[in-house]
């Protein structure tokens, strides 16, 4: 327990009963490292970092219990003193990323594929709804089918639909041993490499292409990783390069046009694109610097049955891929139902929500 | 108090002309294939828990998406309700029929449409059974990791619908975990497809929520699942403990050691005895509790991690560790815990199966707590508990052919389900609630939060026509069942009126 840990969930619950009875819409924010993301929030603002602290953290249960405010880094340094870790890797730890945040935004790291995405370790959430009540779902078991699970519905939500105050998360063992090799490839032939690789069981645990190198990291025992050494070639480089990645600070990251992420099925092959492109989780996530218009963008995108989200604010004013008609119609009818006035991050994720 | 649909409690129902409804299935829909004669309809009376048993209106077995369609628009136009079911081998009467609902049996859906090896997924139908999935996938090294033990008989929608989990679940998740996109059928007959083959979908997760909803939220027509390469090896330890304690504490450490083993399972003396005297896998028969521990993966770090589990199984105080010698002997190790249900069903005419989940350290705690209500009801308890991930299933033996037994079985269970969720528990763990567990969600959840999942509902489903009375109970019927039920003398609901 630290000085600054405190349960303010009363305050919280006051904030939300305040703005339903004015019919005042609400910018939920946390530390804010996430704020270029999505449309701009128009509403009174609810800081979550008061509500502060890890409420529950035994590392033979495999489970972390946060509150909302928790700075990531703080959750973080507690799993790592026991040699435990978020497998997902959420990025911005550094720049005040909260708990909170992490959970509403869903993004994950380099690991996503081979591990699992935010959601793939959310067990439980407790969340101030549309009515101001402080509820619970899920929990801090394993394995939990009791109701709906709202605990995942809420995850990567991006605070439309209520206010996260506290969640409960699966967590790791670090792996014992990790390595990173740097391979001189073709995109595409790198590509054709991890398809076939993927098929095999192998300890890779993430998998980026630059244009000229594919760099693959591995975790395992010593002696799985050694074969694999042996068996997929490459120079060892050092694994701090998946950290730069997930911070996007290597060089790639760096140029000034606007940034997309774009999200496709395993093995699709490499296209073309109106801008630089950077692979990441296999292929299965490409960065592209562009300033091509949004349309033409998704336009390609969607040949491939991906889709693509705007990492730059003011490009426009779809960050994320538009809905069919009949999921936006669903999407509403949940919001109108969860949410019934509307206060929470209206528009954040579409105009509609 | 009755888990039968009551509409008194649990909300009015359409009343369904049967007669007209069979001319204009005929009249519209004619190769759609109906059963509505008596003894026709008897084999659908009920899911693999068969004491909860009701007579549907009439079964519906398309096979064709078009049929499926054209049958829900049938029914939402005439306001019929509809119950989907796959194989029927759920333990929640998940599928119990309705007087006036169609049970929609999706079992002849049974084509896998496409292996894609190379980006590991398989698009299937739902009545593709579970393990048919690896099977087809075998020969490219690739495997669909959830196992049910009903694994050879299940099939894949309703793994979906429940989200199944299984013996490996703590390495290698649950359905949700294991799967991409799913095709689906709303209440008004629409196509809807949500999540997608890339690995993130804009939009809510609604592939999440879909996931164990019970068939509440719509009607699943097609799945597409990951595929995982296969492990090399794998390898079992068979470790026995004088007490149930020491066999959790081995549970504990194994995993503070940064071990995730693919399985780790636990049975306690009456179920092992009974294993042994069915199965013959060689268990030690004076043994408190074994723990089996399988540890997969590439060859070299499994005989590592095997080294390290033996130390800290006896380290926490085993009398004997065991390590298969071969695969014949991982299998017959693993046929005693898999056949454990009807190990206990040669020892009783029937048996009862819970599935609460436990945080893994209350388990001594909640252990001795099921020994004293078996005590308390007299009726004998056997516990098999996948311990990695805490979810126990004990097994009340009676028989219904005796007195008050079905009765005192069904009181026996709730205690203990009532139990799992004071310890912070859940009522369960991936059987489902169904009709069974209906009561007991009113312990583990109050007014206001049932009231968030009728919300959910209602964004799909606004008229309840879909599975009606399953999965989230009316807070009328939480009244009742609290107003019977006290709990720590608390009522769950004070503020509603008693009926």
């Amino acid at each position: 327990m630290r000085s600054s840990d405190a349960n303010h969930s009363q305050a919280l619950i006051e904030q939300v009963k305040q703005a339903l009875a004015n019919r005042t819409p609400v910018r939920i924010r946390g530390g804010n490292s996430k704020a270029f993301l999505g449309r701009a929030v128009d509403g009174l603002e609810i800081d979550t970092r008061p509500h502060r602290g890890i409420v529950n953290y035994d590392p033979t249960e495999l489970l972390i219990t946060a509150r909302a405010g928790t700075p990531l880094s703080e959750l973080e340094a507690a799993l790592d003193a026991a040699g435990q870790m978020l497998p997902f890797e959420p990025p911005l730890a550094d720049q005040g990323a909260t708990v909170g945040g992490m959970i509403a935004t869903g993004l994950s790291g380099p690991r996503r594929p081979w591990v699992g995405a935010v959601r793939d370790f959310v067990l439980g959430t407790r969340v101030i709804n549309g009515d101001g009540h402080h509820l619970r779902f899920g929990g801090e078991v394993m394995k939990n089918v009791a109701g709906y699970d709202l605990s995942r519905l809420f995850t990567a939500s991006f605070g439309c639909l209520g206010l996260l105050t506290e969640v409960s998360i699966k967590v790791l063992p670090k792996p014992r041993h990790t390595a990173t090799l740097a391979l001189s490839l073709t995109p595409e032939a790198a590509l054709t490499q991890l398809a076939e690789w993927g098929q095999r069981a192998l300890p890779i645990s993430a998998a980026a292409h630059d244009g000229n190198t594919l760099y693959l990291r591995l975790e395992g025992g010593e002696g799985s990783l050694k074969d694999a050494r042996n068996r997929l070639g490459g120079d060892g480089v050092d694994s701090d390069y998946w950290s730069q990645l997930n911070a996007r600070t290597l060089p790639f990251f760096t140029d000034p046009l606007p940034l997309w992420r774009i999200s496709l099925p395993h093995n699709t092959p490499l296209f073309a694109l109106p801008g630089a492109q950077f692979l990441d989780w296999g292929g299965a996530q490409r960065w592209l610097k562009s300033d091509a218009p949004a349309d033409a963008i998704r336009a390609i995108v969607r040949t491939y049955d991906g889709s693509a989200t705007c990492y730059t604010q003011g490009i426009t004013d779809s960050p994320f891929a538009p809905l069919s008609a009949i999921l936006m119609r669903y999407h509403c009818q949940l919001k109108a139902k969860l949410d019934p006035l509307g206060i929470f991050n209206p528009g954040r994720m579409y105009s509609e929500l | 108090m009755s888990i039968l649909y009551d509409e008194r409690i649990d909300g009015a129902l359409p009343v369904v002309d049967r007669a007209a409804l069979l001319r204009a299935l005929a009249a519209e829909i004619p190769d759609l294939e109906i059963l509505s004669e008596p003894d026709e309809l008897v084999p659908y009376e009920c899911d693999a828990l068969s004491v909860y048993r009701t007579t549907p209106m009439l079964v519906a077995l398309p096979k064709r998406l078009e049929q499926v369609e054209a049958l829900l628009k049938l029914c939402y136009a005439r306001r019929v309700p509809v119950i989907a079911r796959g194989a029927g081998t759920g333990l929640s009467a998940g599928v119990l029929p309705l007087p006036n609902a169609v049970l929609l049996v999706m079992e002849r859906f049974t084509q896998i449409l496409e292996i894609d090896p190379a980006a590991r997924r398989a698009r299937v139908q739902p009545g593709v059974r579970n393990v048919s999935i690896s099977k087809a996938c075998a020969p490219f090294g690739l495997y669909f990791a959830p196992d049910p033990s009903s694994q050879i008989a299940c099939s894949i929608g309703g793994n979906v619908a429940e989200n199944a989990g299984g013996v490996h679940c703590l390495k290698y998740g649950l359905t949700v975990h294991n799967i991409l996109k799913l095709e689906i059928l709303t209440v008004e007959g629409e196509r809807l497809t949500i999540g997608s083959e890339a690995l993130d979908t804009p939009g809510f997760d609604l592939l999440a929520l879909f996931t164990g909803s019970e068939g509440m939220l719509g009607i699943i027509t097609e799945i597409t699942v990951k595929l995982l390469p296969k492990p090399k090896v794998a390898q079992v330890l068979l470790a026995a403990f004088d007490s149930v304690e020491k066999a959790g504490r081995a549970v504990a450490d194994i995993i503070a050691a940064g071990i995730i083993p693919s399985g780790l399972e636990m049975m306690d003396n009456p179920a092992i005895r009974a294993a042994e005297d069915f199965i013959h896998a060689g268990y030690p028969i004076d043994a408190a509790a074994i723990l089996l521990c399988e540890l997969d993966g590439v060859e070299v770090d499994v005989e590592e991690d095997c080294e390290r589990a033996r130390n800290l199984l006896q380290n926490a105080g085993a009398s004997e560790v065991r390590q298969a010698a071969d695969e014949a002997e991982r299998a017959l190790f693993w046929a005693g815990r898999k056949n454990a249900f009807p190990a206990a069903g040669r020892l009783s005419p029937d048996y009862y199966c819970m599935d609460g989940t436990i945080p893994r350290r209350a388990l001594p705690e909640v252990l001795r707590g099921i020994g004293r209500l078996s005590d308390e009801y007299k009726l004998r308890v056997t516990n098999v508990f996948h311990a990695g991930d805490g979810n126990m299933h004990p097994l009340i033996l009676f028989d219904a052919n005796k007195d008050d037994e079905l009765e005192r079985a069904e009181t026996l269970g709730g205690k203990i389900l009532e139990l799992c969720v004071k310890v912070g528990g859940t009522i369960t763990g991936e059987h489902g609630v169904g009709r069974e567990k209906i009561n007991h969600m009113c312990m583990q959840f109050n007014a206001k939060e049932l009231t968030a999942f009728h919300a959910v509902k209602a964004a799909f489903d606004p008229e309840g026509l879909l599975n009606p009375g399953k999965n989230i109970p009316t807070l009328h019927r939480c009244a009742e069942f609290g107003g019977m039920h006290v709990h720590m003398g608390k009522m769950p609901f004070p503020e509603l009126e008693r009926f």
